[in-house]
């Protein structure tokens, strides 16, 4: 069993590498072909600097080289281990990362948790009467969920709890200058976590319903109920299992997802994660953080792909013996 | 969409329970996080504002657009005998200006700051590979030469009429910065302790110091213990980032901020829309400033090359009624780049009138007469088309163009409108004069800023030289190339008047840029908060955060 895992394991995993490799090549090409430098778009900003400063401060950044000279400079430091400074952050760049991305990974982590808590069993009650009020109802959820802009549904959100009722805070992840207690943290998570799960949850009903639905005319469910066996067992021990398979690749390749941030979510509610330091340094073309960013965004739904597959191989014996 | 929201707002804010407002400590809202807190590294409004809440410099302009001594005892001048023209070798004059600083002042750990720190600091700006964005200052001085610990002469290479304001020279803490530079100048921007230890009390020389900060969301300012001058009302600051502007209006609305700073808040229209609103529960403060908003005309252009035509343009423009429907009129029609706030703004030279009939004649006068569907044609049966380049995603730029077009159709003109993300235009249509007729943006300068970059005909990007000068339009006149220089050196102020004058004139006659208006920015407040005065130029309001009161 482990000579037959490694196999498949170590060839994807250096397939995953070249697509990183081409990956960065295609981030680093496509930001030094944008039009404009930092340096620029600080002139345009302010008359003040003069033309003497620009020549001076983009030699400094090496902003005077082409974009492949600095993409071979960049790969010869990063497969040290050294991924550069953050121009815009003025840190090293795993200092401007790891922060955002323990806020996008807790925030991505409930919001996930709570879409699948609410949307699984949502798709199994649907399934179980297809075309009944009780599936109208939760398509009609899902069509919801999967149609209203998350920009819309977080402002709603903000409007009805932080600013109506009051109940809740309307962002950031704590309150500034406050004790910062879990309590403050928990109150802080509630309507970015909401916002994510309701527009999540309606992708993962409607396949856990599909997949159910799929399996419930197979002839292995038939063969159950013939044995005798309780409608419950039908429904969790064979129907499930087998319906899950899907599902689960879906949710192993939302991993990528989880690192990369949710852009919108995180501008609306001020959460400093990685989808807003990814698309600053995009637009600030701070090339070493952007590149990183993306880079790590990609390794992850690599490493989902790779997970999914696996964990496909351990629910259904016949894909691992493939 | 928009309405919806509003009215929403609008409806639970009614129900909204009531924040009794703490008032040691104030809650303000920007829409931008500084990217280094470094006050010679980049140039962004986000670190200017934080800044002015923790550091002081040596001189800026108030809110009366006079220039004052904040870290300095008095502002030196050649009548009050602290600045002295003096010789250069090859016959040039340079100028020595003495500065004495405040004996009370004091970086947040104690340090007096002193005449060493002015030193360290030149060192830095002039050292070619430190990282110092704006270093025309630190090359214009050529020698420091240190009195004593208060007293500092500094010796410029030229005599200008700002020769006094040193506002772009912020001060280092040499105690901390001298070893982090010393170390390694190529590397000091990345190793400035306002980045790697930014809570350190000694780098700052304000009322407040900052006392920690989480990237990209918050700031906080607390008092500095070794601040002398007039006490600050609040205990604590805090500067809260929100990039979405619907989001801050909410967070304001929920008590999640207690203001929204003017400099980097709402846009006007937005503003306004929340006033007429929610007028009774906050102050609302507008006032327009130095942006000066405006179309730069692309003169290479055979159409555009005419002054008949670009006259007629203005003309055939109502920009009172533009910003009387789309800004509740509190975006001043501009007549030049020059702001009627600014003492050498020329009154009587009035902003061109909306004219129909004017503007008609001078297009007829140029051989566009009208054609078929009232568009205008020439000789050869062209068609007077013209293109109007904006910025993609900025709300009031779009409103206006259209504004624009629909009254330059009634005028006979087919005018297109494109707008691309900034970074496109700026980085490269603008720039590289790519924009075949007009575009339309805004300058943001100094109180008396001389337009030097704007309108000297050595500045106009080419190829030749590196695409450098911000002389867009591709405007030259001899004239106003010496008018130019002869501002930049004429130190007396009757006499320089008059050459602002001059060229306030010419720059009305020959439309090199067709003005619009001057941006406002609108402060939103608690009510009972008073001592803000909104400044309108690139020295922000919390320079005198001391005045402010919320009772």
């Amino acid at each position: 069993m482990a000579l037959g895992l490694i196999r498949p394991v170590v060839s994807r995993l250096g397939q995953s590498v070249l697509v990183l490799l081409a990956m960065s090549f295609v981030v680093y090409g496509l930001m030094g072909l944008m039009p404009g430098d930092p340096i620029d778009l600080m002139i345009a900003g302010d008359p003040r600097l003069s033309a003497e400063d620009a020549i001076r401060l983009k030699a400094l950044y090496g902003l005077d080289r082409p974009w492949t000279e600095r993409w071979v400079r960049w790969l010869a430091q990063a497969v040290q281990g050294e991924f550069g400074f953050s121009r815009l952050y003025a840190v090293p760049v795993a200092d401007a990362m790891a922060p955002a991305l323990a806020n996008t990974a807790l925030l991505m982590v409930s919001a996930l948790g709570v879409s699948l808590a609410l949307a699984l069993p949502l798709g199994l009650w649907a399934a179980r009467r297809p075309g009944s009020i009780a599936d109208m109802l939760v398509n009609l959820l899902a069509f919801a969920s999967a149609s209203v802009p998350v920009f819309w549904l977080g402002l709603m959100l903000i409007v009805l709890f932080a600013v109506g009722l009051g109940w809740l805070p309307p962002g950031g992840m704590s309150t500034v200058g406050g004790p910062g207690s879990l309590s403050d943290r928990l109150a802080h998570l509630v309507l970015p976590v909401a916002t994510l799960a309701l527009a999540g949850l309606g992708q993962f009903a409607r396949h856990m319903r599909a997949a159910m639905i799929a399996e419930a005319g197979r002839d292995y469910i038939r063969t159950a109920r013939a044995k005798g066996c309780s409608p419950l067992r039908v429904l969790l021990h064979h129907q499930l299992r087998n319906a899950l398979l899907p599902v689960v690749t879906i949710i192993a390749l939302e991993i990528g997802g989880l690192f990369s941030g949710a852009l919108v979510t995180e501008t609306v509610f001020a959460w400093p994660g990685m989808g807003r330091l990814i698309y600053a340094s995009v637009m600030g073309n701070d090339f070493n953080l952007a590149l990183s960013g993306l880079l790590l965004a990609t390794a992850m739904t690599l490493a989902g792909s790779i997970l999914a597959d696996l964990a496909y191989g351990q629910l259904d014996p016949r894909v691992r013996g493939r | 969409m928009r309405r919806l929201f509003a009215a929403l707002i609008l409806v639970l804010s009614l129900a909204a329970p009531a924040t009794a407002p703490a008032r040691e400590s104030l809650t303000i809202g920007i829409s931008q996080y500084p990217v280094t807190l470094n006050p010679l590294i980049e140039s962004m409004l986000a670190k200017t504002y934080v800044l002015a809440f923790v550091t002081r410099p040596i001189t800026a302009y108030d809110a009366s657009w006079s220039l004052v001594c904040l870290l300095c005892e008095t502002v030196p001048t050649l009548e009050n005998g602290q600045a002295k023209i003096e010789p250069l070798p090859g016959g040039k004059k340079g100028i020595a200006v003495t500065y004495t600083l405040k004996s009370n002042a004091k970086w947040g750990d104690g340090t007096p700051v002193s005449s060493a720190d002015v030193a360290f600091t030149w060192t830095v700006g002039r050292h070619p590979r430190s990282g110092v964005s704006n270093s025309e200052i630190f090359r214009r001085i050529t020698r420091v030469e240190v009195v004593d610990a208060r007293r500092f002469t500094l010796h410029f290479d030229r005599v200008t009429f700002n020769y006094n304001a040193i506002n772009d020279l912020r001060l280092l803490p040499a105690h901390i910065e001298r070893r982090r530079f010393e170390a390694a100048p190529d590397a000091y921007r990345t190793r400035t302790a306002y980045d790697q230890d930014s809570a350190n009390p000694g780098l700052y020389n304000g009322p407040y110091r900052i006392a920690g900060l989480s990237q990209g969301s918050h700031i906080l300012l607390a008092r500095n213990e070794f601040w002398t001058g007039p006490q600050p009302t609040f205990d604590r600051i805090q500067i809260r980032t929100i990039e979405n502007s619907a989001a801050m209006e909410a967070n304001l609305l929920s008590g999640g901020i207690d203001m929204i700073a003017g400099e980097l808040g709402l846009p006007l229209e937005q503003s306004l829309a929340l006033e007429k609103r929610l007028g009774n529960r906050f102050s609302f403060i507008t006032r327009p400033g130095l942006v000066y908003e405006h179309i730069d005309v692309n003169l290479s252009s055979p159409i555009l090359a005419d002054r008949r035509v670009r006259r007629a343009l203005l003309a055939a423009l109502d920009r009172d009624g533009l910003t009387r429907q789309l800004f509740d009129g509190r975006q001043p029609v501009a007549a030049s780049m020059v702001p009627p706030l600014d003492w050498v703004f020329a009154e009587d030279i009035p902003a061109a009138k909306y004219d129909p009939a004017t503007a008609a004649a001078l297009l007829d006068e140029a051989g566009w007469r009208l054609g078929p569907g009232g568009i205008r044609i020439n000789d050869k049966g062209e068609k007077l088309a013209l293109e109007l380049l904006t910025t993609a995603g900025n709300r009031s730029r779009e409103l206006v163009a259209q504004v624009i077009q629909a009254q330059w159709r009634k005028a006979g003109i087919d005018l297109r409108l494109r707008a691309e993300p900034p970074r496109v235009m700026f980085g490269d249509t603008v720039t590289q004069r790519k924009f075949p007729h007009l575009a339309m943006f805004a300058w943001y300068s100094s109180p008396e800023n001389v337009p030097r970059t704007t309108l000297h005909s050595t500045l106009i990007p080419s190829a030749d030289n590196n695409w450098s000068g911000q002389n867009y339009p591709g405007y030259a006149n001899p004239k106003m190339d010496e008018l130019l220089d002869a501002i930049e050196t004429e130190t007396s102020r009757p006499r320089r008047k008059a050459l602002w004058h001059e060229l306030q004139q010419i720059y009305a006659e020959d439309l090199p840029a067709l003005p619009l208006y001057f941006r406002a920015d609108s402060y939103i407040l608690p009510k009972g908060m008073s001592g803000l005065a909104p400044t309108g130029h690139q020295d922000p309001s919390p320079y005198w955060v001391e005045q402010w009161r919320w009772d």
